[in-house]
């Protein structure tokens, strides 16, 4: 890891200050993808601006319809929070499944939707439940917010505040696990709400989207068979090592059609 | 007797402090005015080095100094060695390039050492390494093991043309081609045994620190065998004279073969700690053990069985080309030749075997012996074509195996391929195996699966290995550079305790319990009241090490035979001491006694006789302390019967094993529950070959697979809880009446996985690792 | 250089570090708590977890800054002088360590499944909560068990 100057401010306001003063600044949230990503010496920024230690980003809080999760709030207490349980189980069961439990004890909402990797899992639930991103500066609807893969619609000193998630009637999550990583080679986040069923798939390309073509397909009848005909389209889909592309599409097809037969 | 003896399930004697947190690995251990060493590797899987500026590095904060490779060869350091001249290619040497520590003109593979940087500390030596300013020209490169011998490829060594390192056939070729000519039916298979990473948890490390005033070199590392090390560290590295390097391997985490071999760090760290006369430190990261530990296994191999009327095989004919990375690790060549071709017999009588193996050379790391070396992908091999031959001759793959079966009655039995198995009962392992997995009721288990969408499938695998190396007359003629016997010292202390010294090494195996008991059982001793003291050239006598499940089954006897010398000893001690004949003395329990009276002294109270000799028999030397050396007449043959069931989701090629059984004899056990250890890690192991992990070099030879990111390890759910039983039988050939237990399962478990998985979804053969996709490929194919 | 103050098994520390010293690296080579391990560089392997607050994180992928006014417990921290604590004593009872470098990671985050699903474990709970620690020696069978019969120590 190359040294860096340190930061820990106590409020958005400092830490907003802190990062346009800086040369090359970044915010840290849990750190979990980005210091592995700096002890590899791929990412070398003169600033980290450690968002630990501002209160007003962490934690959980319903009004009506509404879940709002701060944007340092940990994995873990998403995954336990009763109120998250009890309003979008399937965000809860999302957040329990990301990386291993020591990850989830550090990881954040706002660290992981801000990092945008292409194999996330909060993106997908982010699309698919509607959602906005809340920054410091303005709201983001969920659908905007992730531009490509590891870009995000976030300015160089914007800064994630919390997000709002509306209740869905029913929404469920189905991913199928890299064997060595344990990210999504592909995940499919499916929320049936009242204007009708949201699918966002993440995992498959580039970045977490919008699935339109399943939405449409599940616009009769909100069942595994409607999408029996299905096909994502493989031009478009991530091939690596673990996956080619033809699998992945193949799986987009088998996670949804899953993921909708849990969507009661 | 005691229930700390042979046999007993005793709690390990190294848990207290691993559990405490007091464990003493390597890099735990730091020392005043340390430096730390930060390699500079090949970014290149194959280039010429044009020139190395170390100015700018020399000159970054914290430097102590920075060496290229005209360094390390100016002070005639290296090369490293292959310590085995075997096997030759058609009776000429096999092609062994020259293997630099730091590269010389040229790197092969990516990782390759190309030069060190020695820092104040780790953060000031890596951030100087990137500026060692290294001009490379690349060179097209070749990684494929199939390819890497073909026309037109890339050439790596000017001494080894067309990228071989040797063509061995081995058997008689004409018997084999005669009996093929007459078979009933040829069953064939081609497969490839995938390339693993050995990675156990500890990375390699070595603190190297040097004493000017006694010119003595003393080099703590991660190390399975701390005397080889030092003797060819000495001998053939030029580091120090024997008698001035001392080699310590403390507490070490994990080797399963990653940790045998002298490799280019440890090397410079010894050397340069004199260089820069400080102490130096390096230890590896992750990523560096999957760029520069030796790797396993990658072969490509084509095998025919030809099978008479009843599906008896006649004859064998395997050809193999085996993949040895871009230089010769330290037992390389053995690997894919004797530790390979003579197993090909399995637990089978198969008259005539023929095989041909070709290794190669490609702009890889290094490839050399690996948790089984060499039995895995006989086994594999084997195991997977006899259930082709099954399959082929419509019959079950558990009779299949019976018929051809070794018969319980024809031990010792010679096999056509050089090794003779000292003793063995398979049907028996198989009856027993078959019960435990309860095999009768598999077919409604999978009907019950179908209705859940899953296909069911159940493999078997009978597996027998040559471990326990092993008798140093037979490693010579073969071209070993070293005796495989091993050594012990057992050491009463005048207070009546016990002190062993081995010169095996434990990485994980629990030897201090282990060899414990033995001495608790035969010298009857109170087990807390003895400590086995290994890895360190200063304390033990010269040992041979660990590996190849040779511990017990070698070194165990060494020490046995130590105590039989005591108690020789102490016969005529206790004679004289209690005024009897030498011929009266008994000894058991602890105790000598007088035949038929009831004197009795402690062989406690014999020992301080022998320490404060006032009352002590002519001729006798004082003291009580006997070292003996054992070296085995011949291999240990463990052997048993895996079998594995699998359910498959179709629709994503996910394989969950769903159940695991084990049938192995492994003759006496000494501890129940660590033989259970040894066999569930084993096990998983193999697991992880058949399923997880699959080591992959791009074209370009960059290695795609270089963090647990992408190299998948196994985890606790990839297993489930296992069925273990044992079907001992007793190895005449081993005078503790013990085999061999640590390679077993991975050993075993492969061919088990994946015969199940093609049972289950009806294909004659899928690689491994069976990955999601390829079985879900192996799925659409089989519609 | 930096300088944090925090509580390491229950004693106050403080220290100078650079900003990219990991915690790992502050509890080994500046604490020489050797009992914390590292096996990997991608927060993988888990052989480096601790106790933050009470909650398991991996001590390689966390700033020794970060950790400043936290209380730490590592591996030495369990321990009343040789008596072991209940979740380490089933380790040795299960035989779930061989070369015991996962080890003290193990038992940390077996510590944090108490702490998250009590004390009444099942095995694809444990087996799939020890996803992020990697074990090449036991093969994991002996490690669920012993986390098992730890946790129900613990309630004693």
């Amino acid at each position: 890891m190359y040294e860096f100057s340190y930061h820990r401010p106590a409020s958005v306001a400092e830490a907003a200050a802190l990062i346009t003063r800086a040369v090359d600044g970044k915010f840290v949230a849990g750190g979990q993808t980005l210091l592995p990503t700096m002890k590899h010496r791929l990412a070398s920024p003169s600033d980290m601006i450690d968002l630990g230690g501002i209160a007003e980003l962490e934690g959980i809080v319903v009004n009506g319809n509404i879940v709002t999760i701060g944007a340092m709030t940990a994995h873990a207490d998403v995954a336990a929070s009763t109120e998250v349980r009890e309003a979008i189980p399937a965000l809860a069961a999302l957040a329990g499944n990301i990386g291993d439990p020591a990850v989830r004890n550090r990881g954040t909402l706002g660290g992981s939707i801000a990092n945008n990797d292409p194999a996330a899992d909060y993106p997908a639930a982010v699309i698919a439940l509607g959602a906005t991103v809340r920054t410091n500066q303005r709201e983001i609807a969920g659908e905007d917010f992730f531009t490509g893969m590891f870009e995000t619609a976030l300015e160089e000193d914007e800064l994630i505040v919390a997000v709002d998630f509306p209740r869905p009637e029913a929404a469920a999550y189905m991913k199928f696990e890299n064997p060595a990583s344990r990210y999504a080679i592909v995940g499919v986040f499916v929320a049936r709400t009242a204007p009708g069923p949201r699918v966002a798939v993440t995992g498959a390309t580039a970045c977490a989207h919008r699935a339109h073509r399943l939405e449409e397909a599940l616009q009769g009848a909100c069942n595994a068979a409607a999408l029996d005909d299905f096909r994502a389209p493989v031009e478009r889909m991530n091939a690596d090592i673990h996956a080619s592309a033809e699998y992945r599409a193949h799986l987009v097809k088998v996670m949804a059609q899953r993921a909708v037969a849990a969507c009661v | 007797m005691q229930d700390t003896g042979i046999g007993a399930r005793v709690r390990r004697k190294e848990d207290q402090r691993f559990l405490l947190g007091k464990g003493r690995y390597t890099d735990d251990i730091n020392v005043a005015g340390q430096t730390w060493a930060c390699f500079v590797r090949s970014p290149h899987a194959h280039a010429v080095i044009e020139g190395i500026d170390t100015a700018a590095a020399a000159a970054a904060p914290g430097v102590v100094a920075v060496f290229p490779g005209d360094d390390l060869a100016a002070d005639g350091i290296g090369p490293l060695i292959c310590g085995v001249t075997g096997p030759s290619d058609h009776g000429e040497p096999h092609r062994a390039p020259a293997h630099p520590a730091l590269a010389q003109g040229k790197v092969n593979y990516v990782g390759d050492h190309v030069a060190v940087v020695i820092a104040e500390t780790l953060a000031q030596a890596r951030d100087a390494a990137e500026l060692v300013e290294v001009d490379y020209r690349p060179l097209a490169a070749v990684t494929s093991t199939a390819a890497a011998a073909s026309e037109g490829q890339p050439q790596i060594h000017d001494v080894a043309p067309g990228n071989v390192c040797f063509n061995w056939p081995f058997g008689d070729k004409a018997a084999v081609d005669e009996a093929f000519a007459g078979a009933h039916k040829v069953s064939s298979i081609e497969l490839t045994n995938n390339r693993m990473v050995t990675n156990p948890m500890e990375p390699r490390a070595a603190l190297g620190e040097y004493n000017a005033g006694t010119e003595e070199i003393t080099l703590h590392m991660t190390t399975q065998n701390p005397h080889v090390h030092r003797l060819v560290l000495a001998a053939f590295n030029q580091l120090a004279p024997e008698h001035k390097l001392r080699v310590v391997g403390p507490d070490v985490g994990g080797g399963f073969g990653a940790k045998i071999f002298v490799y280019a760090e440890e090397l410079v760290v010894g050397w340069a700690c004199r260089k820069v006369n400080r102490p130096v430190k390096w230890t590896a990261d992750r990523t560096e053990a999957f760029l520069a530990d030796a790797h396993g296994r990658d072969h490509v191999t084509k095998a025919e069985m030809a099978l008479d009327e009843h599906g008896k095989f006649l004859a064998l004919r395997v050809h193999t080309t085996a993949n040895l990375g871009a230089y010769l690790s330290t037992f390389a060549t053995m690997v894919p030749s004797y530790l390979y071709a003579f197993l090909l017999a399995g637990q089978y009588s198969t008259p005539l075997i023929h095989s041909e193996v070709k290794a190669v050379f490609t702009n890889t790391a290094p490839v050399d012996a690996s948790r089984g070396a060499g039995r895995p992908e006989a086994t594999y091999l084997l195991e997977r074509l006899v259930d082709i031959c099954a399959a082929d001759m419509g019959l079950d793959p558990t009779e299949i195996r019976r018929r051809n079966f070794i018969p319980q009655d024809a031990f010792p039995y010679q096999t056509p391929v050089v090794q003779c198995y000292d003793s063995g009962d398979y049907e028996t392992a198989l009856d027993q195996a078959i019960e435990l997995a309860d095999y009768p009721g598999f077919a409604s288990r999978a009907a019950a699966a179908k209705e859940r969408g899953k296909l069911r499938g159940i493999g078997f695998s009978s597996y027998v290995e040559a471990c326990g190396i092993a008798p140093s007359a037979a490693v010579g003629q073969l071209g070993g550079g070293v005796g495989l016997w091993e050594s012990a010292q057992v050491r009463f202390n005048p207070t009546g305790n016990v002190q062993v010294f081995t010169g095996t090494h434990s990485h994980g195996q629990g030897h201090e319990t282990t060899f414990a008991q033995l001495v608790c059982d035969q010298l009857g001793v109170p087990f807390e009241n003895i400590e086995v003291i290994h890895g360190d050239t200063a304390k033990t006598q010269f040992g041979m090490g660990t590996y190849g499940s040779r511990s017990l089954a070698v070194g165990g006897v060494a020490i046995a035979k130590a105590c039989d010398k005591l108690i020789a000893k102490g016969k005529k001690i206790a004679a004289h001491a209690m005024e009897a004949a030498e011929g009266d003395i008994e000894f058991a329990d602890g105790n000598y006694t007088v035949a038929g009276t009831d004197k009795a002294m402690s062989i406690a109270e014999v020992a301080f006789n022998a320490y404060v000799p006032h009352n002590y028999p002519e001729g006798v030397e004082p003291g009580f302390d006997e070292n003996a050396f054992f070296d085995p007449m011949n291999f240990s043959f463990p052997a048993g019967t895996h079998v594995c069931e699998v359910e498959v989701d179709p629709d994503t090629g996910e394989v969950e094993i769903v159940a695991y059984t084990a049938v192995d004899d492994f003759g006496k056990l000494v501890n129940p529950m660590i033989v259970e250890g040894q066999v569930h890690g084993g096990i998983v192991h193999g697991i992880g070959q058949a399923l997880l992990e699959g080591c992959q070099y791009g074209e370009d030879g960059q290695l795609l697979t270089a963090s647990f990111m992408d190299y998948a390890m196994p985890r606790a759910d990839n297993a489930p809880d296992f069925k273990i039983g044992y079907a001992p039988t007793d190895p005449p050939d081993n005078p503790l009446g013990v085999k061999g237990c640590g390679e077993a399962g991975a050993i075993g478990a492969p061919p088990a996985v994946i015969n199940a998985i093609a049972n289950a979804i009806g294909v004659r053969h899928l690689e491994m690792p069976a990955t999601p996709e390829t079985v879900w490929r192996a799925c659409q194919a089989a519609r | 250089m930096l300088t944090i103050n925090l509580a390491v098994n229950g004693q106050p520390v403080s220290g100078e570090v650079e900003a990219r010293t990991l915690l790992v690296d502050f509890l080994r080579e500046q604490l020489r708590l050797t009992g914390t391990h590292v096996g990997c560089d991608t927060s993988q392997c888990g052989a480096c977890v601790v106790m933050i607050d009470g909650k398991s994180v991996k001590a390689c992928t966390m700033l020794a800054a970060m950790a400043d006014g936290a209380e730490v417990t590592t591996i030495e921290g369990l321990a009343n002088g040789a008596e072991l604590h209940p979740m380490q004593q089933a380790f040795m009872d299960h035989h779930g360590l061989q070369c015991g470098f996962c080890t003290p990671g193990m038992v940390m985050s077996g510590l944090d499944m108490v702490n998250r699903h009590g004390n009444d474990l099942d095995d694809a709970t444990v087996r799939r909560e020890l996803n992020g620690n990697i074990c090449r020696c036991t093969g994991y069978q002996n490690i669920v068990k012993a986390i098992r019969t730890g946790a129900k120590a613990m309630e004693e």
